[in-house]
C-alpha cells in the first residue's frame, strides 16, 4: 500500500481534568491514558460530558484544572490549530461553500504545503474513503454517508497523530451505520492512528473499540475492554447501560452466595461487600434448564409471560417465582421452535455461576 | 406551468387556496389602493404635458445637466454611505454575533437606539455637533488639534455622516442574522484542521457571511437613494440629490410631470439593483424573511 498517510502513533494522557461552568462540573476529575494506536470509545448518556472531553482534547474547551499530554508534549494550553489533531464533528462541519476537494485540501492549505503536492494527497485521501472522482462535487450534492466520508478524509489528510470523532455515525440510518462501523474499524487498522471515538450507542462501542471509557455526570465510571465491561460491569450504572441487562435486587449471604427472593444462588466471582446489590441478568446468559444444563448451574423457576417474535429470534419474557421479570431468547430456527414454550407455562431457567454477575448500586 | 399544476389540485386544496386568497384580500386591497394606484397615476403623469401625451419629461434627462449631476451625486453618496456602513457595521455585527449572554441585545439595542428618535431630531443633533462652532470643532480647537474650524456640515460629509447614522441598523441586522446562522463548529473545524484565526475568518466565516453583506448593502444603498430630510438639512444646498430634484420640481415649478418622470427613473434603477442582487442571493433573504 503506497498511501501517503503514515501517521506516527502517539498516546494521549489526560490528568485530573476538571471543567466547571459556574458551579456546574461538566468534567469532574477525569484521568485517562490512551495507548498509541488504540481505538478508545467514550460512552455515556447525553449530557455526561463526552463532547466537553473532546473539546478539551481539541483545544476548544479550557480546563479549569488538570493537564493534557500528547505523547510527551503538554498541550493543555496549545491553541487548536497547532495541535495537529484530526476531528470529525458530530454533524461533520463540512464547509458548505467549498467543493469536496477544497474541503479535503483545507489542511494542506492551512499548512502552506506546495500546491504541486496537493493532487496526489487528495487522490490518496479520496481513495481511502472510496470517493475517487468526487473532488469537484458540491457538499450539498452528497448523501449523509458521503459527507461522513469527506469529513473523515479531511481529518486524515494531514496525517494527524490523533483522531477524535464525536458521534460521527449518529445521523446515519442503521444499515449505513453498521457498514461505516466496519469501514472505520478497517481504516483504523490501516492508518494506525490513535482514535478517540465518542458515542452514546453501547453496541457501537462494543463492536469497534479496543477499550471503552464509560462516563456519567462528568466522571469516568469504568475504563475497560468491551468484554470486561459487558461481563464484569463495575456497578449498576454500567451494567444497565451495557447490553440487554436486567438488574434484580439480591442479598449477599457470603463471599460466593446470594439470595434472590429467598432462593440461594452461587456466583463464581467474589461478591462485592455491600448491602445494596443487584444481579445482572443478560438475556443471552439465561437458558431453559434441560439435560445439557451444567449441574452447578443456578436454577430459577418461573412462568412464561409472553413471547415476542423479533425476526432472527424470539424474546421470551418470564416472571420468576419471586415476581421479577427476566427475558431470554430462542433462535427462530427449527430447534428453537421445538423448544418454544407457551404463555402461562411453568419453566425453569438455568444461570451458570460464571454468568452470575453481582454489582453494587452506582454511587 | 402554474396553470397545469392548478388543474391537478384536489377540491380541498382549491378550497384552501380560495380561503387564503379571501383572507389576503383586505391586505391586497390596501396595497393596491395606497401603493399600486398612486404608482400607476405617477407613471401616467410622467407622460403628461400641457397638451396631453408627451415624452418631454424624459427627454430632459438627456438635455438637462442638473438631472445627470444630481443622479451621479446621489449614487456616489449612496455608494460611500454603503461602504462606510459596511466597514462600521461588519465589526459591530461580528462582535454581537460572537458575544454571549446579555451582550448581543445590548449591542443591537445600541445600534437600534436611533430608531426611536425622529429623523428630524437626529438631523439637528448632527448639525449641532458638526457646525462651524459645534461641539466637534470646539473640542478639536480647544485641544489644539486644529486651529481653524473644519467644514463638517453643509456638504457631502455631513450628509454621509447623518445618513450613515440612520441607516446603520439596516446593515447590522441582516449581517447579524446571517452571522448567527454560521455554525460555530465550522470555525472549530477550520482551527482543528490547522487554520489560524485569519485563514479561518477569510476562507470560512467571511464567505459564509456574504449573503448578509449583500442584503445589508442593497438595503442601505437603496434607502440612501431616496433620502430627503437629512441631506436637505445637512447638505446645505451643496448636495442636490434626486429626492430634492423631485421636491423642487413640485415646490418651485409645480411640475408634477417632471417630478413623476424623475421618480419613475429612480424606481426603475432601484428595481434594477434588486434584480442584480437577487441574482446573487434570493430576494427573500435581502428582505430578511428567510
Ligand atoms: N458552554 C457551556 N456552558 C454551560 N454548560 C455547558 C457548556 N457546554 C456544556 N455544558 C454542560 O455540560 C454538560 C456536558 O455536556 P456535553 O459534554 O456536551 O455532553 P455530551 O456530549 O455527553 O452529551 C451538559 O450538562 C451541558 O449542559
Ligand atoms: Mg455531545
Amino acid at each position: 500500500m503506497n498511501s501517503p498517510l503514515h501517521p506516527q502513533k502517539v498516546g494521549v494522557s489526560i490528568r485530573n481534568a476538571v471543567k466547571r461552568y459556574g458551579t456546574f462540573k461538566a468534567l469532574d476529575d477525569v484521568s485517562l491514558d490512551v495507548a498509541p494506536g488504540e481505538f478508545l470509545s467514550v460512552l455515556g448518556p447525553s449530557g455526561s460530558g463526552k463532547t466537553t472531553l473532546l473539546g478539551l482534547l481539541g483545544g476548544f474547551v479550557q480546563p479549569t484544572s488538570g493537564s493534557i499530554h500528547l505523547g510527551a508534549t503538554d498541550i493543555t494550553y496549545t491553541p487548536p490549530h497547532l495541535r495537529g489533531i484530526g476531528i470529525v464533528f458530530q454533524n461533520y462541519a463540512l464547509f458548505p461553500h467549498m467543493t469536496v476537494g477544497e474541503n479535503i485540501t483545507f489542511p494542506l492549505r492551512a499548512r502552506r504545503l506546495p500546491k504541486a503536492e496537493w493532487p496526489a494527497k487528495l487522490q490518496a485521501a479520496l481513495e481511502m474513503v472510496e470517493l475517487s472522482g468526487y473532488a469537484d462535487r458540491a457538499i450539498s450534492a452528497l448523501s449523509g454517508g458521503q459527507r461522513q466520508r469527506v469529513a473523515l478524509a479531511r481529518a486524515m489528510i494531514f496525517e494527524p497523530r490523533l483522531i477524535l470523532m464525536d458521534e460521527p455515525l449518529s445521523a446515519l440510518d442503521k444499515q449505513l451505520r453498521e457498514n461505516m462501523q466496519l469501514e472505520l474499524k478497517q481504516l483504523h487498522a490501516k492508518l494506525g492512528a490513535t482514535i478517540i471515538y465518542v458515542t452514546h450507542d453501547q453496541r457501537e462501542a462494543l463492536t469497534m473499540s479496543d477499550r471503552i471509557a464509560v462516563m456519567k455526570s462528568g466522571g469516568l465510571v469504568q475504563v475497560d475492554t468491551p468484554k470486561q465491561l459487558h461481563d464484569r460491569p463495575k456497578d449498576s450504572f454500567v451494567a444497565s447501560f451495557i447490553g440487554e441487562a436486567m438488574l434484580l435486587p439480591v442479598q449477599r449471604l457470603d463471599a460466593g452466595n446470594l439470595t434472590l427472593a429467598g432462593q440461594t444462588l452461587r456466583s463464581a466471582h467474589p461478591l462485592p461487600s455491600s448491602d445494596d446489590l443487584f444481579l445482572t441478568v443478560h438475556s443471552e446468559k439465561l437458558a431453559f434448564a434441560g439435560p445439557q444444563t451444567a449441574p452447578e448451574s443456578n436454577l430459577l423457576p418461573g412462568t412464561v409471560n409472553s413471547c415476542l417474535y423479533q425476526g432472527e429470534s424470539v424474546r421470551i419474557f418470564v416472571t420468576l417465582s419471586g415476581g421479577e421479570q427476566v427475558s431470554l431468547r430462542l433462535p427462530s430456527n427449527h430447534s428453537g421452535w421445538q423448544m418454544m414454550p407457551e404463555a402461562g407455562q411453568p419453566v425453569t431457567l438455568a444461570l451458570h455461576p460464571e454468568d452470575t454477575i453481582v454489582v453494587p448500586r452506582a454511587a | 406551468m402554474t396553470k397545469n399544476v392548478t388543474n391537478f389540485l384536489s377540491p380541498e386544496e382549491r378550497r384552501e387556496r380560495r380561503m387564503i386568497l379571501l383572507l389576503l384580500a383586505p391586505a391586497l386591497a390596501v396595497v393596491g389602493l395606497l401603493l399600486i394606484g398612486p404608482l400607476i397615476w405617477m407613471g401616467w403623469q410622467s407622460f403628461q404635458g400641457p397638451d396631453g401625451f408627451t415624452l418631454d419629461h424624459y427627454a430632459r434627462f438627456l438635455s438637462d445637466t442638473v438631472y445627470l449631476s444630481s443622479f451621479v451625486q446621489t449614487f456616489r453618496i449612496a455608494f460611500v454611505v454603503t461602504i462606510a456602513a459596511l466597514l462600521l457595521g461588519y465589526p459591530i455585527a461580528y462582535v454581537a454575533a460572537k458575544s454571549q449572554g446579555i451582550w448581543p441585545p445590548i449591542i443591537l439595542g445600541m445600534v437600534l437606539l436611533p430608531f426611536w428618535t425622529s429623523v428630524l431630531v437626529r438631523a439637528y443633533a448632527w448639525l449641532i455637533l458638526l457646525q462651524r462652532r459645534g461641539l466637534v470643532n470646539t473640542m478639536l480647537i480647544e485641544t489644539g488639534v486644529i486651529d481653524k474650524p473644519l467644514i463638517l456640515v453643509n456638504n457631502e460629509f455631513g450628509t454621509v455622516m447623518a445618513t450613515l447614522h440612520i441607516l446603520l441598523p439596516f446593515m447590522v441586522l441582516p449581517l447579524y442574522a446571517t452571522m448567527k446562522k454560521i455554525p460555530a463548529e465550522l470555525e472549530m473545524a477550520g482551527a482543528s484542521l490547522g487554520g489560524g484565526g485569519w485563514l479561518v475568518f477569510r476562507s470560512v466565516f467571511l464567505p459564509l457571511s456574504l449573503p448578509g453583506v449583500i442584503a445589508g448593502s442593497v438595503l442601505v444603498f437603496v434607502l440612501t437613494l431616496g433620502f430627503y430630510i437629512t441631506p436637505e438639512l445637512l447638505g446645505g444646498g451643496r448636495t442636490f440629490l434626486v429626492s430634492m430634484l423631485v421636491s423642487r420640481n413640485i415646490e418651485l415649478y409645480n411640475e408634477w410631470g417632471a417630478a413623476s418622470s424623475i421618480s419613475m427613473v429612480l424606481l426603475l434603477l432601484v428595481f434594477l439593483i434588486f434584480r442584480l442582487a437577487s441574482m446573487l442571493i434570493p430576494f427573500e433573504r435581502i428582505m430578511g424573511t428567510r
